[in-house]
């Protein structure tokens, strides 16, 4: 619930005016002396480790062990030329000059863009509409809403198997729905040009229910009280969806927003099990591209390259994205002052 | 020891080699002592397929002739070739016996020293049968098996050749010859597409990666080789660009929608459908073909060769063989089991269930193992194809890379991208990744 308090106007002033004032690292050290206690008011003390430390340990060996090394490692070895089977030789940045200049990287870095957009788009947009229908109370509405939440639960893999039938071109059953209604025969994956759209089908089709139960989870939580008023002063439903619904639940669709965000650039399964980068190129991702360079050619300093600056790529869409919400979020906020 | 030579031979009498064993001359040379490394146990990895089962399937009969144990597994082809090099690079593999291919890992496994060298093996009465020399695997064979050196590193066990199946009620329909070169073939496919019927004249892989297996036979058969004398590559000629026009020109007029998505089961898919009048892929497709629950095409599929080009009659080849890590500690008892693996019985029942064609001629020239193989066609397309055979891949570290990127200039000219221009592009990005990864 606290975020739902940080959405109301007051909340989020004052959030905002704590970060005005006070710069990261004061708050940071703020931040420190509240948890630690370890005493900024006494600097002439001699240091002694804080008394809490030793349970820290454990957490800390986890870490270090499972996202630490790792990284430094990876790192590390994207400063090599290393093909599984011959030598390894120290060539600094070398890979990572190599990026530029490689044709796939590049496209690859377009494909998850575009890929990524989409597929946080759409889930959005539909997830947000089965909410506020399902919002509505309806016969049978629980059941309906377990049977639209069951893509969610699938294995990837074999979602993957079914959509390549159904995308078969002569034999599958969406070209057969399409003649029904009069439309022409489509070449889905089949074809350079509608390969990510049709992948981003399915990836909707999946994660359109997990948007859903999110802002349901938003729209169980705004108080009634404006929804009154609003019909008191005559508004129709997209006025109300528009100045009430949306902003309260914005929150929640950043949230949603977030988490798709990180699933849809770092997916994998779905594309190579359904078209593992092609027709040609034209589905190859970042990831796609790793995969092969890493586990196919063996390259694993230059795959080790890919995979920081694919990290970096992701650091970069989240800081956008926290960048945006504090902007939207603020406009929501004129928005209802209106 | 001489009861299980009898055993094993009455074994193999069912098979229809047992003629052929028996012309052999046992014991000619020093008797081969099955038994020597009785009680080892040996793990073999596997690709998953035939080759793989029918292994599988026989490997007790090796256990009762030697007394080895083997512990085998077969893996997704994909998988089990990651997991081989992981293993092998990591100094200490699982396994003592290792399924490799050839137009894939051959150079790689070669240049990292991972193999043993099985030469003095060979030559050893004690551990090889008479009947198993050298000279008997066919030259893409040997050429696959050998490295600079003259050592032989493994044994080569199956091959696979590109030929052309064909839909004989299609042709009788459109009255049209089946095509002897690659121009009437292109003319052919054009008479027999009804895209009104969903009668397509010719499938093939248009797919990314997998394409390269099939345009190699038309880039061989217009002239064209993989690298000049020097290692460089040489895919941006003209012969290459006229393989390219054809392959453009088949898949682009000729073929059902979405082609360029096709790898060999969306082809045969078509093609059993008796959606598609010609198909070019590897040989070891018959048994689905003629398989009445799968297949609305049996008894109507023609075998024959891959038509000539202008300047060649070549069957694109590629294979697979059977490898002792160097780091292996049962070498002697690997080797037993290789070539087993190998063996005439072996390789009799591979060859007549259609799983696989041997590498060895006396095997596939054999009337007596003929006699087992159902469809006669096809074993005349195979044995013919052998002749012509000429590997369709170069041996170079690379050739995953080469496919990944010359497949996708291929499947790029389904969209109607120029063919010259597509070739040139990938030729650019691909030189320099074979510098890279021949100079060290």
């Amino acid at each position: 619930m606290s975020v739902v308090t940080q959405a109301s106007p007051a909340a989020d002033k004052a959030f905002s005016s704590e970060v005005g004032t006070g710069s990261r690292e004061e708050n940071a050290s703020k931040q420190d002396s509240r948890a630690g206690g370890s005493g900024d008011a006494a600097p002439a003390r001699e240091w002694r480790p804080p008394s809490y430390w030793p349970f820290v340990i454990p957490a800390l060996v986890v870490v270090l062990a499972v996202i630490v090394f790792p990284w430094v490692f990876t790192i590390w070895m994207s400063m090599q030329e290393w093909k599984v089977g011959s030598p390894t030789v120290f060539v600094g940045l070398a890979n990572y000059l190599r990026l530029p200049t490689d044709p796939r990287f590049v496209e690859a870095v377009g494909h998850t863009l575009s890929y990524t957009a989409l597929s946080v788009v759409l889930p959005l947009v539909f997830g947000t509409l089965a909410a506020v229908v399902f919002h509505q109370k309806f016969a049978a509405r629980g059941f309906l809403r377990g049977i639209f939440i069951m893509p969610m639960m699938a294995t990837p893999v074999a979602i993957a198997l079914v959509w390549t039938m159904m995308f078969h071109p002569q034999l599958g059953v969406l070209n057969y729905l399409l003649s029904l209604v009069g439309l022409p025969p489509q070449l889905w994956v089949f074809n350079p040009t509608t390969v990510i759209p049709s992948l981003v089908l399915v990836e909707t089709w999946q994660w359109t229910p997990l948007v859903m139960l999110i802002v349901l989870g938003g729209l169980a939580a705004i108080p009634t009280e404006p929804y009154e008023s609003a019909q008191i002063d005559g508004a129709n439903f997209w006025q109300v969806f528009r100045f009430i619904t949306l902003p309260l639940i914005m929150p929640f669709l950043f949230i949603a927003g977030m988490i798709r965000m990180i699933d849809a650039v770092k997916s994998f399964d779905i594309i190579f099990a359904i078209t593992q980068g092609g027709p040609g190129s034209a589905s190859e991702t970042i990831n796609v591209y790793l995969y092969s360079v890493a586990f196919v050619y063996y390259d694993l300093g230059y795959g080790s390259a890919i995979a920081v600056v694919f990290f970096l790529l992701i650091v970069a869409l989240a800081a956008l994205l926290l960048y945006l919400r504090k902007r939207l979020l603020w406009t929501s906020e004129l928005g209802d002052g209106a | 020891m001489s009861h299980h030579l009898i055993s094993r031979r009455q074994m193999l009498a069912g098979t229809a080699a047992a003629g052929a064993v028996g012309l052999t001359g046992f014991p000619a040379r020093a008797e081969l002592n099955w038994k020597k490394y009785s009680g080892t146990t040996l793990e073999v990895i596997l690709a998953k397929g035939p080759r793989g089962d029918n292994l599988q399937k026989y490997i007790k009969e090796f256990t009762e002739l030697s007394g080895i144990k083997v512990e085998s597994e077969q893996i997704p082809e994909q998988q089990q070739r990651q997991k081989c090099v992981i293993e092998l690079s990591s100094g200490k593999p699982s396994f003592d016996v290792v399924h490799l291919s050839y137009h894939v890992q051959k150079r790689q496994f070669e240049k990292a020293g991972w193999l043993a060298d099985m030469s003095g093996f060979l030559k050893d009465p004690s551990l090889t049968p008479p009947d198993l020399v050298e000279s008997d695997f066919s030259a893409a064979g040997l050429q696959y098996a050998r490295n600079d050196k003259g050592q032989m590193l493994s044994l080569p066990w199956s091959v696979d050749y590109f030929i052309l199946y064909y839909n004989k009620e299609l042709f009788q329909k459109k009255g049209v010859e089946v095509p002897k070169t690659l121009d009437e073939m292109a003319v052919a496919a054009e008479k027999l597409t009804d895209p009104k019927e969903g009668i397509y004249g010719f499938v093939g892989r248009g797919l990314r990666n997998a394409n390269m297996a099939m345009w190699t036979n038309f880039y061989l058969n217009y002239g064209g080789e993989f690298l000049d004398a020097k290692g460089n590559i040489l895919t941006d000629g003209p012969e290459a660009v006229e393989a390219t026009k054809l392959y453009q020109r088949l898949l682009t007029k000729c073929a059902p929608p979405g082609v360029a998505g096709f790898n060999w089961m969306e082809s045969m898919a078509s093609f059993t459908q008796g959606r598609a009048a010609m198909w070019i892929d590897a040989d070891g497709w018959a048994p689905p073909l003629e398989d009445p629950a799968a297949s609305r095409v049996v008894g109507k599929v023609g075998y024959t060769l891959v038509p000539a080009g202008p300047k060649g009659k070549f069957s694109s080849t590629y294979g697979d063989g059977v490898g002792i890590p160097a780091a292996s500690k049962n070498k002697e008892a690997a080797y037993l089991l290789c070539q087993w693996v190998v063996s005439r019985g072996q390789g009799a029942r591979l060859l007549q269930a259609g799983g696989g064609v041997p590498f060895r001629n006396s095997i596939v020239d054999d009337p007596e193992v003929a006699k087992g193989v159902k469809t006669k066609e096809w074993l005349q397309s195979v044995v013919d194809s052998a002749k012509i055979s000429k590997l369709g891949l170069p041996v170079i570290i690379p050739v995953a890379e080469f496919r990944d990127i010359v497949g996708a200039a291929l499947t790029a000219t389904l969209s109607g991208a120029d063919p010259a221009t597509e070739l040139k592009k990938a030729h650019e990005q691909f030189r320099p990744i074979l510098e890279r990864s021949e100079k060290a």
